[in-house]
């Protein structure tokens, strides 16, 4: 795959790749456009790229004109770009806004076998279909816009075979926060992420997604995994899918991207499904991670290595070495991100949902990953469920996950959070703690007021069963 | 446009002690809030700098011994997280023109030497060696020659790594990718015809 899009090789020894499609939010583009109108230069191929605003967008209230005028203006500044530029926007009032990396998706813009690049690290998630996916920086932008090719060195790819099944109650986000925690977060450094196995291959394309996503926080640039009849599925039918007799050829092309059942890896990694745990993490990034049933690593629990972390995040954290995190009480609970913001993750949270409510002393937040997710979940009564619970529904957007928006921590307020991130100050406040995990578990936490296992508060294995 | 060709760099060095840094604490959210990268010199370490309140906490960047520190030395996975180039930029326009840590996120790493911000790579044993010399004597001049790949200080030296793509980008002025980019012309017109789009 990465053969067909390189165009040539530069004199840096580097690949000069074609991008197929590229994705643009309003964060990281305004410099990119600003930098290609000082070059004087236009975009290349404008209809390889694709627009919408998240990180900013308020989620309370989508009146114009904001309260925040940064906001506003980074806003507008997309706005005026996608028009000068002729490019494609899903804008507040599309009925198609939302996080850029649920929205490739659910356009069906995603596909197997194509490059994909967008100024987000998140980028990550569509490899879910079998795509080359990558996060990239504002200069990086800037050379997708002007040429729709970046120079790229290859990366190494190490196969990840999850086997055998995962227990009830256990969801992709713990086999993803189980596979950082297991390969540390800077253990994917250099490498691409292929993720396989009988997991996998009984996965929904969301649950793909949701651990594609996260490749970024165990340090790998891509995520990926073969595509399917599961992929096929997904994208059928889809705004932006192929129709027609180019369906049929798509397909025909596409099963033969997937990589070979005698690929050779540069490395292979072999875990068992049924060993995964509900997963929470304690510390200040996704990989100090422990099973619900565990405790806080005491310091014989911890290498040289990650000594120094460890010291950090029990001081950030407040916690204490060798304790139980489950039972800690909580703040604040969110539900969204491009990790765990779509229909499914919500719909599967008000299945359980029905008929408990939030703890009073918790504020709880879902946030839809996108206006189709949105109307979904109102369509099927998600949304009502968890408004009777007492979660307040908002409108699309990257909201708490990174809290460029009005919804943020105060003081050293916790929050069980259903997105990628717990660095140290990620929800907006400097002091601010952010406890990673499914958003299963978000729910329960929010419920019970305190860090649990949502297996008991909600009788997960026993309604399998029935 | 020709660019700087990067031989050498010489000057002093500030620790800052850690390893997995992400962005975030390079780079608060919040300033990431504007369509310019002019005012992120602001924004570097902000949360570890100062107090929501605006009053200055201990930390190596607010020590005045280092101030005039040009190189930047850290731990392993620096820069982890997510691509926002903020935080190279607001580490580049913050007079710093290069770092010496054990390792680099790899987005943070592209992003870095795309905009000429050296990043060098260390064994644990040097760079710690290297931060007692520092802390020592805040005004050690240090001297980078990327050709030769070693760091002479204070009559010692040690060596450090760079990928040669990256290696060769910033002594031959190509670190700045667009002009390469630009340069396939007609190939690009090729491949768009050719690849699969979306619609
Ligand atoms: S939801 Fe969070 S991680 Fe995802 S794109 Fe938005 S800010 Fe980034």
């Amino acid at each position: 795959m990465w053969e067909s899009h390189a165009v040539r090789v530069l004199e840096s020894g580097q690949t000069q790749l074609f991008i197929d499609v590229h994705l643009v939010h309003e964060v990281t583009s305004p410099q990119a456009f600003g930098m290609l109108r000082d070059l004087g230069l236009k975009v290349r191929f404008p209809d390889r790229t694709f627009a919408t605003v998240d990180h900013i967008v308020p989620t309370h209230s989508l009146l114009e004109p904001f309260e925040d005028p940064q906001a506003a203006a980074m806003i507008a500044a997309l706005r005026n770009n996608v028009l000068e530029h002729g490019i494609k926007m899903f804008d507040l009032d599309s009925g198609q806004q939302g996080i850029v990396h649920v929205v490739g998706p659910e356009e069906g813009i995603t596909q197997p076998g194509m490059t994909i690049a967008c100024g987000d690290s998140h980028t990550a998630t569509h490899g879910a279909f079998g795509a080359i996916a990558f996060g990239i920086g504002t200069t990086q932008v800037r050379d997708a816009l002007a040429t729709q090719t970046l120079a790229l060195s290859k990366l190494k790819v190490r196969r990840i075979n999850v086997n055998g099944s995962l227990q009830p109650g256990v969801y992709a986000k713990d086999v993803i926060l189980h596979i950082i925690r297991t390969l540390g977060v800077g253990g994917g450094t250099g490498y691409a992420y292929e993720y396989g196995g009988s997991v996998f291959d009984g996965f929904t394309m969301e649950e793909r997604m949701t651990v594609c996503n996260m490749s970024i926080e165990g340090g790998a640039r891509c995520g990926y995994v073969n595509p399917d009849q599961t992929t096929f599925d997904f994208i059928e039918g889809r705004p932006y899918a192929p129709k027609g007799l180019e369906w049929e050829a798509a397909i025909t092309r596409w099963k033969n991207t997937a990589s070979d059942a005698d690929a050779v890896y540069d490395d292979v990694v072999n875990i068992d499904g049924s060993s995964i745990q509900p997963t929470v993490t304690w510390g200040i990034n996704p990989g100090q991670g422990i099973g619900i049933g565990e405790n806080i690593p005491a310091l014989a629990d911890v290498s040289d290595k990650e000594h120094g972390t460890w010291l950090e995040a029990l001081e950030y954290m407040k916690f204490e070495a060798g304790t139980r995190l489950e039972g800690t009480p909580i703040n604040v609970a969110f539900l969204g991100s491009c990790t765990n913001g779509r229909t499914s993750d919500f719909r599967k949270v008000a299945q359980y949902l029905k008929g408990h409510r939030v703890n009073p002393n918790v504020r709880a937040i879902a946030v839809p990953g996108s206006q189709m997710v949105a109307e979904e979940c109102e369509r099927e009564g998600i949304a009502q469920t968890l408004r009777d619970a007492g979660f307040e529904w908002r409108a699309a957007g990257c909201s708490m996950c990174l809290a460029m928006n009005p919804d943020r921590l105060e003081g050293d307020e916790i929050c069980a959070s259903s997105s990628n991130r717990n660095f140290k100050g990620r929800q907006g406040s400097s002091t601010g703690r952010t406890l990673l995990m499914s958003p299963l578990m978000v729910a329960a936490a929010a419920v019970m007021g305190k860090v649990v296992d949502a297996r008991e508060v909600f009788g997960v294995g026993e309604l399998a069963l029935a | 446009m020709a660019l700087e060709q990067i031989h050498q760099i010489k000057g002093r060095a500030v620790y800052l002690p850690g390893d997995d840094v992400d962005t975030d604490r390079i780079t608060p959210a919040r300033y990431l809030k504007a369509i310019t990268f002019d005012e992120l010199s602001d924004a570097l370490f902000r949360d570890e700098r100062y107090t929501p309140d605006g009053l200055e906490k201990p930390h190596p960047l607010n020590d005045p011994r280092f101030k005039e520190a040009t190189i930047m030395l850290v731990g392993d996975n620096f820069g982890c997280g997510s691509s926002r180039e903020h935080s190279p930029q607001a580490v580049l326009r913050s007079g710093f023109r290069a770092i010496i840590g054990q390792g680099y996120a790899v987005i943070f790493f592209g992003n870095s030497t795309n905009i000429s911000l050296v990043c060098l790579k260390a064994s644990k044993s040097d760079l710690e060696t290297l931060a007692v010399a520092v802390r020592t004597s805040p005004a050690l001049e240090l001297e980078i020659d990327l050709d030769t790949l070693t760091v002479c200080y204070g009559g010692s030296s040690l060596k450090v790594e760079i990928p040669s793509s990256a290696q060769k980008s910033l002594t031959s002025g190509h670190w700045d990718p667009i002009a390469g980019l630009l340069e396939a012309g007609d190939l690009l017109e090729a491949m768009d015809k050719k690849s699969a789009r979306a619609g």
